[in-house]
Formats: structure tokens, C-alpha cells, sequence
């Protein structure tokens, strides 16, 4: 998660000086913009997570050490901004670690966690279940 | 006086003070809703209409003879004639209560599909219709063994009546559309494309929920066979809705779904139906929804069609005039007839983002496919925003849409 030059913690303490929606999501669509895009070869049908209004495509990968990292992209700016944060959160974790994160509480300390209700039609609520589903096949 | 002068008015202030929920602020800031053609806000005689049946005289109907349950009835079934005056229909055994269009749709393509499509045949619909003018016909169409073909869409959002007449054929059976557009807004020629139909034999089915909000439909000046709309984009209740049909049609299809209230007689051996419009509506229906309807259309009828049309008209050609000036802004779908629908997609910024952002601002519009990934694909892009416009909108509406947009393009431009 180099290329984000930055970890959850200090995103939170930023917001923490961001009183405005506004700059809110400049800042998550700063993070979004830094996200790598994805190789259009990367973009299938296996890869993608399907939402009504935006797509979300996320490629997990296992390294020797037993640590998963994912990488991710959407066809919207702010749903990027929001796969940057789920990448920050969850990559570089072994599987038992991940399925002992609480996404959602992360995000609602951002304010953001209306974003992963269910029912939100960006994608980003399948997003979590398919990392946690892979984190629970490598958990085993 | 110009023509303008005497054209009928609409006093917005008015109409806004019967919609209660036009007084919330979303984001802190007030509500500028502009997603009727998804679903219409109510206005407070049809939240009344439903809330009076449980207070003061609920019970289930076409069974009791005690006194609530002849009231329900009696209220449930005006309903009835309001919608048949309402689209013009002859007789309110044509006009049966359905939970929606889309049930209504696949009620026909069941109970009309199964009996009469044969293997060969063919099913006529659009490239801009909703998922619910496709789906059902595809299900019937598998199942049959017919064939469905679709009328290509031109640049501007119209359909290509040309090609249309080329794929009609001997074999055509059903020919399906919309009267408007759900994602652009475009008003099709129905009148045109029913008779058309009618004269290589083949039958109607007029998907109406764009236009029964906004324009007088009269089924018999159409001629068409089928008819279908959900009260709730009409600011009724959800879970209602009409299909209508010719009493000669409804008479030959089967039932459909079997059940109580649309059977005269049952014996374990056999059942023989009810009459119209009951034999196609099983079961206790919405009881509260039907009145309510009822409410909604009584109140569009009061403030009348003329005045109605004028007034979207006008807020859907200033939208369009300013919208057009917004930086990066490109119009999906620019056909001369057109109604209170308004797509658009932005060059820097996701249909998502844009959405996002102006709910950020406390205005609610669509983004997305709109349920017609057909038209989204005929236009290449991933979807639009979609602004649409009912009654209680004005022109300040959107003028906050314009100032939300130049924020979309301060953030992503």
C-alpha cells in the first residue's frame, strides 16, 4: 500500500481537522486518484463486484508470509476514494486478522459508514463481504 | 394576450403546501427532490385516504355484508371507475388493479403468452425500455419458443420508426413499448406504433408510467390493447397499479393466478371463474392502496392536465437551456416530443460521484442504468444522472441543480 503514503490512522486523525463534506471527499478522492488503476486485463468478470449505480473490482493476492493484500478500482471517483480506504484497512493482514476487523466501526469514525449499509448500491458493501470471503478460504 | 397568458396556471406554492414531505431539509439544507420518475412524493389527501380506511372503516372487502366491509368495498371499488374515466377505458371490467406495472406486464405476457404465443412468433419491444417491459417477455418468449427483436434508437433519443416497420411482420404477435422513457424522457409515437401493429394483426401492450403522471392517456383514442401503470410514480401508494386491457382479450386469456375472489364457483373438481375485472385479481388485494389511488388520481384531476403539462413543459425547457450551459455537460437523449425527464452524464465525473455530491447539497436525483441497461449500452455510457420533475417542482429546483452542478465540477473538474 505504498503508493497511498498513508495508513488508516492518519487518515483518521486527518479528518479530524476536516470539518467540511466537502473536504472530505476531496480527500477521499485525492486517496482514489492515488490508487493504481487496474490493468484492463484485471477488470473480469471474476474480479468484479457488481453494483447498481457504480462498479467495483477488487484482485486479492497471498504472499509466502501468509498475508493477504488486495487491489482494487471502481468506475466512479469517490467509490475509488472508498475501495482506497477498504485496501488501507484491510491489506497486509493475515486472514485471521482481517475477519477480526470491524470495517464498518472504522468507517463510522470517518463518517462514512452509511456507505456500506447493505443496501447502498455502490458496490463497496459486496466489496467487504468478498475480502472477508477470501479472508475466511485462506483462513481455513 | 400571448398564448402564454391563457394558458392554464399552476400555483406551485400551493401544490408544494399539500406534499408534506417537501418541507424536510436533507444535509441541512432543503429538499430539492427531483427523482419522480422513479417514485412521486404524496400529498397529504392521499396519505389521508389510506390513514381514514384504518381509523374509521377498514375491513376486507367483496365479503362482508356487515357495514365496514361494504364501505371498504364501495371506496375500493370507485376506485375503479376513477381510473376507468381516468384513462379513457369503456367499462371498469377492463381496468384491473395489479401491484404494479411491472405486475400488470407480466400478467399479460403469463395469462395472454402462455395461451396464445406459439413456437416462431415474434415479440416487438424497444431498446429503451425498462427492465419490466423485457424481462417478463423474455420469460414467455423461452418458454414458447418466440423471438423477441427490438426497435433501434437513434441519436437523439427517439425510436427509429423506419426500422420499426421493417421488423413487423405476420409473424409479429405482441408489440411492447413505452409511451415515455423512464431513462430519457423521449414520448414515443404509440398511436402510430399501435396501429402499425394492428394492421399486420399483431397486438399492444403500452407501458404508461411516464405518462400517466403527466399527460391525459385515453386507451381507446390510442386503440391500444394493453395498458399498464403503477400509482405510485402518479402520487399514489406503492404496491398498486392498473393494467388495462380490452374486455374481448381479458375475456379469452386464462386466469392467472388462482385464489380467492376470482373464482365463482369451487369444487374440489372444478372451478369455474369469476367475472372481470375479479377473475384476475386473486387473493386480498391492496385494499388501502386501491383507495388511495383513488385519492391521487382525484387529486392530479383537480389540478388538472392542461395546467399540469404546461407547467412541467416549461420547467423541463428551462432545464434543459440551462443544464446545456453547464461545463462538460452532455444531454442523453434531445428528441423534439420529450416529458420531464432530463439525462445527462459529465466529462470529468461518474454519474455516482455526481449523484453523490449533489445529495451532499440535499438534492436527490437518479444515477445510474435507470433499470434500462438496453439504453445505456445503445448510448455506450455506464448510465446518466437523471433529473426528472413532477408537479411540485419549479424552476428554483433547478436553479439548485445548476449551482449543485458547478460544486460537481469545482471537485472534479
Amino acid at each position: 500500500m505504498d503508493y497511498l503514503d498513508t495508513t488508516i490512522d492518519d487518515v483518521i486523525d486527518t479528518f479530524e481537522f476536516l470539518d467540511d463534506w466537502e473536504d472530505k471527499y476531496r480527500f477521499i478522492i485525492d486517496l482514489g486518484r492515488k490508487l493504481p488503476p487496474l490493468d484492463a486485463s484485471e477488470m473480469t468478470e471474476e474480479t468484479r463486484v457488481r453494483g447498481c449505480q457504480s462498479q467495483v473490482w477488487l484482485v486479492p493476492e497471498l504472499d509466502d508470509a501468509g498475508t493477504l493484500s488486495f487491489r482494487g478500482d471502481s468506475d466512479a471517483h469517490i467509490v475509488k476514494g472508498l475501495v482506497a480506504l477498504m485496501l488501507l484497512i484491510h491489506s497486509g493482514k493475515t486472514p485471521k486478522q482481517i475477519l477480526d476487523t470491524d470495517a464498518k466501526a472504522i468507517l463510522g469514525q470517518l463518517d462514512l459508514s452509511a456507505h456500506l449499509s447493505p443496501m447502498r448500491a455502490n458496490g463497496l458493501f459486496s466489496m467487504l463481504e468478498r475480502i472477508r470471503t477470501v479472508a475466511a478460504e485462506h483462513a481455513a | 394576450m400571448s398564448q402564454l397568458d391563457t394558458l392554464p396556471k399552476l400555483d406551485v406554492a400551493a401544490i408544494r403546501a399539500d406534499f408534506p414531505i417537501l418541507q424536510e431539509t436533507v444535509h441541512g439544507k432543503p429538499l430539492v427532490f427531483l427523482d419522480s420518475a422513479a417514485s412521486a412524493q404524496k400529498p397529504e389527501c392521499v396519505i389521508k385516504a389510506e390513514v381514514d380506511l384504518y381509523h374509521h372503516y377498514y375491513a376486507n372487502i367483496h365479503r362482508g355484508v356487515y357495514k365496514f366491509s361494504q364501505d371498504a368495498t364501495e371506496a375500493y371499488e370507485n376506485t375503479r371507475e376513477t381510473v376507468r374515466a381516468f384513462i379513457g377505458a369503456r367499462s371498469t371490467r377492463e381496468c384491473l388493479f395489479v401491484r404494479g406495472a411491472t405486475e400488470g406486464i407480466n400478467l399479460v405476457a403469463q395469462a395472454w403468452g402462455r395461451a396464445f404465443l406459439k413456437e416462431g412468433d415474434e415479440i416487438i419491444l424497444s431498446e429503451m425500455e425498462h427492465h419490466s417491459n423485457i424481462v417478463p417477455w423474455q420469460m414467455v418468449a423461452e418458454e414458447k419458443g418466440a423471438t423477441i427483436k427490438a426497435i433501434p434508437v437513434l441519436d437523439d433519443g427517439s425510436l427509429d420508426m423506419e426500422a420499426y416497420k421493417s421488423l413487423l411482420s405476420d409473424r409479429t404477435k405482441m408489440v411492447a413499448v413505452a409511451h415515455v422513457s423512464n431513462s430519457i424522457g423521449t414520448i414515443n409515437p404509440v398511436k402510430d406504433i399501435i396501429k402499425m401493429a394492428h394492421d399486420v394483426g399483431a397486438l399492444t401492450l403500452i407501458d404508461g408510467c411516464q405518462a400517466a403522471p403527466h399527460f391525459q392517456i385515453d386507451v381507446r383514442d390510442l386503440d391500444a390493447d394493453f395498458y399498464a401503470f403503477s400509482a405510485h410514480k402518479a402520487y399514489g401508494p406503492t404496491g398498486i397499479g392498473v393494467i388495462y386491457g380490452k374486455e374481448d382479450l381479458l375475456d379469452k386469456m386464462p386466469p392467472w393466478q388462482g385464489g380467492g375472489d376470482m373464482i365463482s364457483t369451487v369444487s374440489i373438481e372444478k372451478t369455474t371463474y369469476n367475472d372481470l375485472p375479479h377473475k384476475f385479481e386473486a387473493g386480498t388485494p391492496n385494499i388501502a392502496g386501491g383507495i388511495a389511488m383513488g385519492a391521487a388520481i382525484s387529486y392530479i384531476n383537480s389540478v388538472g392536465f392542461d395546467a399540469i403539462e404546461a407547467h412541467e413543459k416549461a420547467i423541463t425547457d428551462y432545464a434543459m437551456a440551462v443544464l446545456g450551459r453547464v461545463n462538460s455537460l452532455r444531454l442523453i437523449g434531445t428528441a423534439k416530443d420529450r416529458c420531464s425527464v432530463i439525462s445527462f452524464v459529465m466529462d470529468h465525473a461518474h454519474p455516482h460521484d455526481i449523484g453523490t455530491i449533489l445529495d451532499r447539497q440535499g438534492i436527490a436525483v437518479r444515477a445510474g442504468h435507470h433499470c434500462a441497461q438496453p439504453m445505456m449500452d445503445r448510448f455506450d455510457i455506464p448510465g446518466t444522472v437523471r433529473a426528472s420533475f413532477g408537479i411540485y417542482n419549479s424552476t428554483d429546483d433547478v436553479d439548485r441543480l445548476v449551482e449543485g452542478l458547478q460544486k460537481v465540477v469545482d471537485i472534479f473538474g
